[in-house]
């Protein structure tokens, strides 16, 4: 009884440590991803991009968390009181939660002990994120509703409708994924594509679709509706100042990381490159690939973002039900005949 | 602990389902929904039923309730513009709601025992076992459940659809 007590209370302290540096490691990502964002549009644009804020401008996500803080709190008179502070909160909360199924290598072996670097290896993990990325809707919708502004409602009803269709073509997508590696666990899906036995090979079309839809459920550009600037000013966080802003635009940035490292687990492999063994540098190696592939994923949202001009609400749409959902069932059925015919 | 968990959520699940009948803002009454369907969730894994309650919260609290929600916003309803029933209404309600109790218990109170089959593991919850039992036992109500389903969008269409020449 006191042995399984210490090996439970060995395991909580191991996935308290696991969780506190994701944690960490997410929230600077983040951080850096708004300098990077800044960075890489000043470059597309022939800037220069912040650069007075300590060497090359590196201490801006500081001083722009400062300002963020230091701001005055504005809450509009007729707003719902409780819901208008709970939305941002549980924007972050769900943006937050995915990271939880990612594994980020093998094992690393601390202390004489091995470390699995995974926070829970589900045997559902891939629904576990679809489940997540499907309550993010709720931050905004609610946020935009409870605002009592018109155009926060506006800016919550598109990003609702928007989320619930390419959620579709997005699960679609990730059904091929299952039928290939037969397995629902990301931790078995990483392992089996150990070397250069990478899934997009077999799903061009799938990585496709799912690259539009992340790029959609993240409302980035050229999918922003939610918070298109031209038609309703600043969306859903209209009436939002200081951190409850800081928050909403921080968890964006936190989604877009965190859909980054799914893609690359995937499609491109996770934690394995072709001659790289995940388990180098005491296992460190294999989070060291993942977050480059991530980071090469980050640096291609933004890209897109700062070269593809906003899409039109209908236009969105169409491509929503009309092109991805019809391409993600024939890549589901060509799939499918593909594992029939070769599995054997 | 177990036992603890489960009052826990118990508690919870039928705080929140009285706080959505008796609130009289729609929007309230959804996101108190919401909180219910999480508790159960709750309940499902406690059960080692994974699958099933991440199923629950991607149909229910991601799909299901985000259209409710969205129908809510886009009629603009609150607690001021809430229709009041008269009362003759209210009564005639309650007495059709109780009556529909009473039958539920006589039915529940005659019913068999089912036998739940006891895994030593606890593993019936689990995909893969949900999975075989669903296209082995169970493929032919599984079926009619799927084209049931197919009926049902083609007449949301159609219902949908303005000028529909017959």
């Amino acid at each position: 009884m006191t042995a399984l007590l210490l090996i439970t209370l060995a395991l909580l302290t191991e996935k308290i440590i696991l969780i506190l540096v994701l944690f960490g490691l997410t929230l600077g990502v983040a951080a850096y991803s708004t300098y990077g964002e800044r960075k890489v549009a000043a470059f597309l644009q022939d800037r220069l991009g912040p650069n007075r804020a300590g060497p090359f401008g590196l201490l801006q996500p500081l001083v722009d968390g400062a300002k963020m803080f230091t701001k005055e709190d504005f809450m509009p008179n007729a707003a719902e009181r409780w819901l208008y502070i709970l939305a941002p909160g549980a924007f972050m909360f769900v943006a937050l939660m995915t990271s939880a199924v990612i594994p980020w290598g093998t094992q690393l072996t601390l202390f004489g002990t091995p470390v699995d670097l995974q926070v829970a290896d589900l045997n559902i993990g891939i629904l576990y994120i679809m489940g997540f990325t499907s309550l993010g809707v709720y931050g905004i919708m609610v946020g935009g509703w409870a605002s009592n502004n018109k155009y926060s409602l506006y800016g919550a009803i598109r990003a609702s409708a928007q989320m619930v269709s390419y959620e579709l073509a997005m699960g679609l997508a990730i059904i091929a994924v299952v039928m290939l590696t037969g397995t629902l666990s990301l931790k078995e899906m990483a392992a089996q594509q150990a070397g250069f036995n990478w899934n997009i090979w077999y799903q061009p079309l799938g990585f496709l679709i799912f690259f539009v839809c992340s790029l959609a459920e993240c409302n980035r550009a050229p999918f922003d509706m939610a918070e298109c600037e031209t038609e309703l000013i600043g969306g859903y966080h209209t009436e939002y100042s200081s951190m409850k802003l800081g928050f909403y635009l921080f968890a964006e940035y936190i989604n877009m990381f965190i859909s980054c490292a799914v893609i690359s687990t995937l499609y491109f492999g996770g934690y394995n490159f072709p001659g790289i063994d995940p388990g180098w540098l005491g296992g460190l190696m294999g989070p060291i690939v993942l977050l480059a592939k991530t980071f090469f994923f980050i640096f291609v949202f933004m890209w897109i973002r700062w070269t593809i001009p906003r899409f039109r609400y209908d236009q969105l749409m169409r491509l929503g039900w009309k092109s991805l959902i019809p391409l993600a069932i024939l890549n589901m059925v060509l799939t499918g005949a593909g594992v029939l015919l070769f599995s054997n | 602990m177990t036992l603890y968990i489960f009052l826990t959520l118990a508690v919870i699940s039928v705080i929140t389902a009285l706080l959505m009948v008796f609130t009289r803002n729609p929007v309230h009454s959804v996101i108190y929904l919401i909180l219910t369907f999480f508790s159960i969730a709750g309940q499902y894994v406690l059960l080692n039923a994974q699958f099933l309650a991440v199923v629950h919260i991607i149909v229910y609290a991601g799909a299901i309730m985000v259209l409710f929600l969205f129908v809510l916003m886009l009629l603009n309803l609150n607690a001021d513009t809430e229709p009041q029933k008269s009362n003759g209404w209210k009564l005639s309600a309650a007495i059709a709601a109780g009556l529909l109790l009473v039958t539920l218990v006589g039915a529940l109170r005659g019913s068999i025992q089912v036998n739940i089959p006891e895994t030593a593991d606890g593993s019936v919850g689990l995909v893969e076992n949900l999975g075989k039992a669903l296209f082995t036992d169970f493929v032919v109500p599984f079926e009619i459940a799927g084209i049931l389903f197919l009926a049902a969008m083609v007449g949301a269409v159609l219902v949908g659809k303005r000028d529909l020449k017959v």
